[in-house]
């Protein structure tokens, strides 16, 4: 770590051109332009209205369920005999994710906007199924791009959008997955741009979007701060959280990033091991590059072409990262692994058995790695994982790889 | 304005036709466009069938601002036909350029296409590279003016035009700093959306021409939705270029057999179509839009 690194605050950032570093930025067609622009002026203009925050705190208390509970894993303290593991338990919000603490901000935005129409891009479906959530909440016409192959493994989730009144829109370009549902989903935004808001589900996207999802997100660091000194007077020792486009990540580690004595662990996912080549792992095996609005670390090949990346969890099948991720990873202060299915899959049987919380197969990741870390921490040091989301979208799709007929 | 000092076989085209009292006829087609030999073939013809000025894609997995037409002729290019076991790359485009300028010394070439392969190449390489091959300019979709540090002034200072694209969503406040850094022309956007869509009635594209060049004296081409003869003749009457482009891709696409491999006769209905189009251009009565 640079010394310039040590001295400064990294929660400054993006610059005003949404930079973090060289990373972010707003790689767009010339179509798009106002509205992002627009979008950060509404946004800055709603961070200094007070009445924007309230409205916000009182949806995420009686609508989302917040705070969400911090909780100690004994029984998986115990097996794993080292550290002390905490569930941050974003997996019990409204919707069974993080992904509505972004979709609650974004939506009021969009009102505050004037838009009439909201689409957005889904992978897990997670996102789909929170943004078909505050549409219905906002009684706001709803469309949700999503891969054709996604459609096929998220069964459950798509019907919960459609009885939330969103209308599918399968995309069969490329692979099917999350990439070619947020260039579709760019492609009706430039076609619509008059009455729509697009509801990107992660930090990642042109400049304001990383930020903006990352502000929307950190309630879930700042929970675990406060919640953290009530029950044991004290910051936590470490932090681990998966990584697809990296929003429930960026959201519990960005309060956290000045204090330095905190260890900050991402998790990626290896699918089939990075040395396959069938991966996400976009910070262990890309190169920077440009895509979806943004500079960040992205998965190509030698002539700068997107490669599709492969992981068992759709929500983490995302050929790029968040742009701050990219930046983090670059000065050091946070650390970036990965995780294959077969370890994921692991960890989503121990973490059902041994505490009675079934896991998405996304934060599955983060808790294999919290399986590779703990035991060789001594039993004072503290460790809490963002449990992300639950895992009932999942269970069918775990059936089929355990080959258990259902 | 900061145009290079010499001026460009963009700015010489341009200003030939404007002698000439007509607009340019601007075509489209994806470098490696079903195969490497076959878009050579239709892109040496280009310039004879009448297309005034050639934009050459550089195929890229994930074209945001395209419709259907061109995202299937740049999976094509990229997969590089049945018989080949490598599909299009940027070394390959450029060399298609280099082929190209041995025959044609004055027919502009504008590579357009998104930033990453460019970027993945390396700016400086690339504009070496693209110099040396003979392209005279540059249209890359996801480069808005806020990015002009990236590649537009680094083309400039290397004297390559930098061709900026202005949409119905580009207002007066805006259209200044879209046009600051633009040489060669500008690529007008009829209607917001993909390429290969619904198309602007000419009345209306008359009046964003006349918006645009209050702001400039650059000439100003018209693009999106144009797929006919008469369309481009329309759209020739009020602006100084037509361009299309999804129309081609399409035409390529109707000579393919079910392997993907090119039809015989394939290379002469493109430029067949082609030579229509300029037709249609060449017919049509631009002198009272100027």
């Amino acid at each position: 770590m640079s010394s310039a690194v040590e001295n400064t605050s990294l929660r400054t950032g993006p610059d005003e051109n949404g930079r973090f570093g060289i990373f972010g930025g707003r790689f767009v067609a010339e179509t798009l332009m106002p509205n992002i622009l627009a979008l950060e002026e509404a946004y800055h203009a709603a961070k200094a209205d007070p009445s924007f925050e309230a409205e916000l705190v009182d949806l995420a208390k009686h609508y989302t369920g917040r705070p969400s509970p911090l909780y100690y894993a004994e029984r998986l303290t115990e097996h794993l005999g080292g550290a002390k593991v905490y569930f941050k338990r974003d997996e019990l919000n409204h919707t069974g994710s993080h992904k509505i603490n972004n979709c609650l901000g974004q939506i009021l935005l969009a009102k505050r906007m004037g838009a009439t129409r909201i689409i957005a891009e889904t992978g897990a479906g997670q996102h789909g199924v929170a943004t078909a959530t505050v549409c219905a909440r906002f009684g706001l016409p709803c469309v949700v791009y999503m891969g054709a192959k996604d459609i096929e493994r998220q069964k459950p989730n798509v019907f919960r959008m459609k009885l939330l009144g969103a209308e599918i829109v399968a995309v069969e370009s490329g692979t099917g997955t999350l990439k070619d549902a947020m260039n579709e989903a760019l492609r009706d935004w430039v076609t619509n741009v008059d009455d729509t808001f697009y509801i990107i589900g992660t930090a990642a996207g042109p400049h304001p979007y990383p930020e903006l999802v990352r502000d929307l997100q950190s309630i879930i660091g700042r929970e675990v701060k406060e919640q953290m000194m009530e029950r044991e007077g004290r910051l936590p020792d470490s932090l681990v959280a998966c990584i697809g486009g990296g929003s429930n990540a960026i959201g519990l580690f960005h309060p956290f990033l000045d204090d330095k004595d905190v260890r900050i662990v991402g998790v990626e996912a290896a699918g089939k091991g990075i040395e396959t080549g069938e991966h996400c792992a976009s910070l262990s095996g890309g190169a920077p590059g440009v895509l979806h609005g943004n500079r960040t670390y992205l998965l190509q090949d030698d002539d700068g072409q997107i490669l599709d990346g492969h992981s068992i969890s759709a929500g983490l099948d995302y050929p790029g990262i968040g742009p701050e991720h990219s930046w983090l990873k670059e000065t050091g202060r946070v650390e970036y692994v990965s995780v294959t299915d077969k370890e994921a899959l692991d960890a989503f049987q121990l973490c059902t058995r041994l505490e009675g919380i079934i896991p998405a197969l996304e934060p599955s990741h983060a808790l294999a790695h919290v399986t590779r870390m703990a035991p060789d921490l001594p039993k004072e040091h503290i460790l809490v994982m963002n449990l992300c989301g639950r895992g009932d979208k999942d269970v069918f799709a775990v059936a089929e790889h355990l080959g258990v007929d259902i | 304005m900061s145009a290079p000092k010499t001026s460009t076989r963009v700015e010489q085209k341009f200003a030939a036709l404007k002698a000439e009292g007509r607009a340019a006829l601007v075509t489209f087609i994806t470098a490696g466009d079903p195969d490497l030999e076959t878009s050579s073939a239709i892109l040496a013809g280009l310039p004879a069938a009448g297309a005034d000025v050639i934009e050459l894609g550089m195929p890229f997995t994930d074209p945001m601002a395209d419709g259907p037409s061109i995202q299937r002729s740049t999976i094509r290019a990229l997969n590089g036909g049945p018989k080949a076991n490598k599909g299009q790359t940027m070394a390959k485009t450029l060399g298609m350029v280099a082929g190209f300028r041995k025959t044609d010394t004055t027919t502009p070439i504008i590579l357009m296409g998104y930033y990453n392969p460019i970027y993945h190449y390396g700016v400086d390489a690339f504009l070496a590279d693209a110099k040396e091959a003979g392209v005279d300019g540059l249209i890359v979709v996801d480069l808005p003016p806020e990015e002009d540090a990236e590649l537009c002034l680094p083309a400039l200072a290397a004297g390559v035009n930098f061709i900026r694209l202005a949409t119905p969503t580009t207002n007066d406040k805006r259209l200044p700093s879209v046009l600051a850094n633009t040489s060669g022309f500008v690529y007008y956007v009829s209607v917001n959306g993909i390429t290969g869509g619904a198309a602007a009635d000419a009345a209306t594209v008359s009046k964003a021409v006349a918006r645009i060049k209050s702001h400039t004296d650059l000439p100003v081409a018209v693009g999106f939705g144009i797929k006919t003869p008469q369309a481009a003749a329309a759209i020739a009457r009020v602006a100084d270029g037509a361009v299309v482009g999804s129309a081609i891709v399409d035409r390529i696409k109707e000579h393919l057999d079910d392997t993907g491999a090119p039809k015989a006769g394939l290379v002469e209905d493109v430029l067949g179509f082609v030579r229509d189009l300029s037709d249609g251009v060449r017919g049509a009565r631009v002198g009272d839009a100027q």
